[in-house]
């Protein structure tokens, strides 16, 4: 078991989670990620380090609502338990040695770009962050970006309620034309890594996107989590979650995110019926 | 241990019969659930298949089981009706009798050996050894058959993995009196007996019984601990001082078959179709969180215990059709032969000489398998006749779900971490009999060393390498 230290509500769909779990947190790196249960019946499902301290013995992470396991996890609180985390699973991202770099963080991808832009300026690379997000509500993580000593952030809504108006792809092919930045890393909804990756292709930037498909086992044992890159098979889990973002089958990726969706609906449904919280 | 018996046995007078079947649920009926399939034999029924046991003086039956389990030993302990005793024989070898009386290859191993195999109606061997196993385990607690526990020696142990090598080892060891973790990257211990093999054919009560038990001598079970990431070797024989260390974690990585139309939805390995099922409990979905998805129409790849399970789960979800796709002849079919015998009883297809070309689908999602006739050629090294393609032969099956059921591989994410460590050029780790590895005080066995083999095998290694482990941690 494992102790819930602290939870946060940063918009109206995302959270984030403190939990104990010193034996993962002594071995956390950025780009990495777990995999919890939230309870006896739970189902196996990957989240990546927002943040960890392995002095504290502590991982964080953040979550959007968007079905039955995160709704299940809106209802914790501190003193609650995760009845599994198992970590850290994936191969780290890529600090250090990459020049000037764009790092792109889309919805709550954000939180997963947070350690990495953190790594990426630990380790002497030149970071420019693009924040995206629907609107002003949705934006996470600006305080802690702005802490790092980045050379710029720049933040993207689509309804133009903070920062500029439009998508991030605009402020990367900018930085793609002035040829301002030497590699790009998108991490995000598969749809807005699909079109970073086309936006850098055409100036031939490298280009790493951190994929999220279905998982089960997280360890390479099931292959749920398969993807087509450069037309390979690769596994997600323990291959990635980061590739060559112009070598990615999106499409590929995109409708086998989609298999369970009936089934999660009724699932969430479920669980709704005998619930309160009004989420 | 038991006092000896000084008392003269009474001469057993073998009775001359036929095997005695085993009871098993209606195929219709039993289709509808996971619950087993085999009723296993009352007292009465294994005293009279015991009774049937010639007792050889020299009995071949022995050398036909992989570990040498003392078969005339304990069938005489129920013929004498002392299934105590019986219990102990067996435990002396094998850790989990109620395991491997329903799932080893007996026809291929103790069974093939008897001196009755010549008559066709050899001693049910593995079916006396469930007896034994599941009367022990319906025991309470306290009065079940529990080894004798060593003075404590001081030494710790981390055992990586916990099916059937590294349950089997973390038994040994806790039994010598060293203490014992065992860690499991799941979070659930068991190995393939819980994501593998389907309830109705293992159920999963008995393996946790026998893994209480374990609790009970005293070994600590480490569930959520990925041993290469969590904690390297390394970090086991240092930072978390265990004096060795056993790698047991079995042989993860399922190959696919590489045609186009692989990664559609509906397609699926055989480890994960079974481990939804299995491991996460989908069949109870939405009440167990995880889904699996359903299909119609399922054709499945393979033909050995794998393709046979992933088969029969597919009918349980309530497939109205299944097929089973093999390249080479139903001979042939690797499969324990009660298992195919169960499959075609319950209504699952035989599509023999058949290989895949082709997943087609539609829409990201599954419609159909184009698939090639094969003829059987020359026997090849293995002594079976290769299969060749018949040109032009080619057809379309419909379906709306693919079970890949073409093996394992060994898993790449332990040996990553631990660079030292000698693998042979297919990433299995490399043993000298005992089970040592290269590196000092490592030992390994089980599907990691052998690759995809059985359970009793798995077991047997275990055992064997923790006798020697006990040598090792005493020298040193
Ligand atoms: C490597 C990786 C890192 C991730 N990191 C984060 C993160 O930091 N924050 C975050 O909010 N989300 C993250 N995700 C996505 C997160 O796992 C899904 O949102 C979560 O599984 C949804 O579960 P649910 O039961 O709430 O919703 P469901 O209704 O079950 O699913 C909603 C969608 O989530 C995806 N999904 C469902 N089950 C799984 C599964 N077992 N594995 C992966 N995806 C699944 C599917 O696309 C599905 O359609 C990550 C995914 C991966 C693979
Ligand atoms: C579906 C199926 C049906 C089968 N049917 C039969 C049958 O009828 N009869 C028979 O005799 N055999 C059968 N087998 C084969 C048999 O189950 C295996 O040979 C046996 O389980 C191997 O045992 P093992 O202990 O080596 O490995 P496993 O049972 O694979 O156990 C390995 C364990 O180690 C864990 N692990 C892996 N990597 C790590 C890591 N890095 N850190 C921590 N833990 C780790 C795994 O999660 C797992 O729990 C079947 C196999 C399958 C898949
Ligand atoms: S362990 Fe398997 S092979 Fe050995 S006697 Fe028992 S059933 Fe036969
Ligand atoms: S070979 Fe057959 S008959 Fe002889 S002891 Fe073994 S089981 Fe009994
Ligand atoms: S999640 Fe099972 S292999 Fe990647």
């Amino acid at each position: 078991m494992f102790e819930v230290l602290a939870t946060r509500q940063l918009s109206d769909a995302v959270f984030e989670m403190k939990v104990a779990a010193p034996a993962v947190a002594a071995k956390a790196h950025a780009g990495q990620f777990f995999i919890l249960r939230v309870d006896a019946e739970g189902e196996r499902v990957p989240f990546t380090f927002s943040d960890w301290s392995a002095e504290e013995g502590w991982i964080r992470f953040i979550f959007m609502r968007v079905g039955l396991t995160t709704h299940k996890l809106t209802h914790l609180a501190a003193g609650d338990f995760l009845a599994d985390v198992a970590g850290p699973l994936g191969v780290p991202s890529h600090a250090g040695g990459l020049g000037r770099v764009a790092v792109v963080g889309g919805g709550v991808g954000a939180a997963v770009a947070y350690p990495v832009a953190r790594a990426m300026c630990a380790a002497g690379d030149e970071v420019t962050v693009i924040l995206g997000a629907r609107n002003a509500e949705l934006l996470i993580l600006e305080d802690e970006f702005r802490a790092l000593p980045l050379k710029d952030l720049v933040v993207m809504t689509d309804d133009g309620s903070a920062g500029r108006h439009g998508l991030v792809t605009a402020p990367l092919k900018e930085l793609c034309e002035t040829g301002a930045i030497d590699h790009a890393m998108a991490i995000g909804p598969a749809i807005m890594m699909k079109f970073c990756a086309a936006t850098t292709k055409e100036f031939a930037v490298p280009t790493v996107v951190s994929l999220n498909p279905i998982m089960v086992d997280g360890t390479g044992m099931c292959g749920a989590c398969r993807v087509s890159v450069g037309g390979e098979m690769k596994f997600g889990c323990v291959d990635g979650p980061d590739f060559d973002g112009h070598l990615v089958d999106f499409e590929e990726l995109m409708s086998r995110q989609r298999v369970y969706v009936d089934d999660e609906r009724v699932a969430d449904a479920e669980f709704s019926k005998g619930c309160s919280c009004g989420l | 241990m038991r006092p000896v018996d000084e008392t003269p046995k009474p001469r057993h007078r073998p009775v001359k019969g036929t095997r005695i079947p085993m009871r098993e649920n209606d195929p219709l009926e039993r289709i509808a659930s996971f619950t087993e399939v085999g009723l296993g034999y009352d007292a009465a029924e294994a005293h009279t298949e015991a009774m049937r046991c010639l007792q050889c003086a020299k009995p071949p039956c022995v050398d036909g089981c992989p570990v040498h389990i003392d078969i005339k030993g304990f069938i005489g302990k129920i013929i004498e009706g002392d299934e105590c005793a019986g219990v102990e024989v067996l435990k002396t070898r094998n850790a989990l009798p109620a395991a491997c009386g329903r799932v080893c290859p007996q026809e291929e191993q103790c069974e093939a050996s008897c001196v009755l195999q010549r008559t066709g109606q050899p001693i049910a061997i593995g079916r006396l050894e469930r007896y034994l196993g599941d009367f022990d385990l319906a025991r309470v607690p306290a009065e079940r058959c529990r080894p004798e526990i060593a003075p404590a020696s001081g030494k710790r142990v981390a055992v990586v993995g916990s099916g059937p090598a590294g349950l089997a080892c973390a038994g040994e060891l806790a039994m010598r009196g060293h203490g014992v973790t065992v860690f499991e990257s799941l979070h659930v211990p068991g190995g393939v007996l819980v994501y593998g093999i389907p309830e109705f054919r293992l159920p999963k009560a008995l393996v946790q019984a026998e893994i209480d038990m374990l609790a009970e001598i005293g070994v600590r079970i480490v569930t959520d601990a990925v041993v290469g990431t969590t904690y390297t070797i390394d970090d086991l024989l240092t930072a978390e001082g265990f004096d060795a260390a056993f790698i047991g974690s079995g042989a993860g990585l399922p190959i696919f078959s590489g045609i186009p139309g692989e990664n559609l939805n509906g397609v699926y390995s055989s480890n994960e179709f079974l481990t939804r099922v299995n491991l996460m409990r989908a069949y109870e979905f939405p009440r167990s969180d995880t889904p699996v998805w359903r299909g119609r129409t399922v054709a499945v790849v393979g033909g050995g215990n794998v393709a046979m399970d992933a088969a029969r789960t597919a009918l349980r979800l309530g497939a109205a059709h299944v097929m089973l796709v093999y390249r080479r002849a139903e001979e042939e079919m690797p499969a324990r032969h009660e298992e195919v015998h169960h499959a075609r009883q319950e209504g699952v297809e035989f599509v023999m000489l058949c290989s895949p070309q082709e997943v087609l689908g539609r829409d990201g999602f599954v419609t159909g398998m184009r698939v090639t006739r094969m003829e059987l050629g020359e026997p090849d090294e293995s002594g079976r006749r290769a299969p060749m393609c018949v040109i032009g032969s080619e057809f379309d099956l419909e379906c709306d779900t693919v079970i890949m059921a073409l093996g394992t591989r060994a898993n790449p994410l332990l040996a990553k971490a631990a660079p030292d460590l000698e693998l042979d050029k297919r990433g299995y780790i490399v043993t000298d009999a005992d089970g040592a590895t290269n590196l000092p005080g490592v030992y390994a066995g089980g599907d990691i060393v052998t690759g995809s083999a059985t359970v009793i095998r798995a077991m047997g290694a275990g055992k064997d390498a923790a006798r020697a482990m006990d040598a090792w941690l005493r020298r040193s």
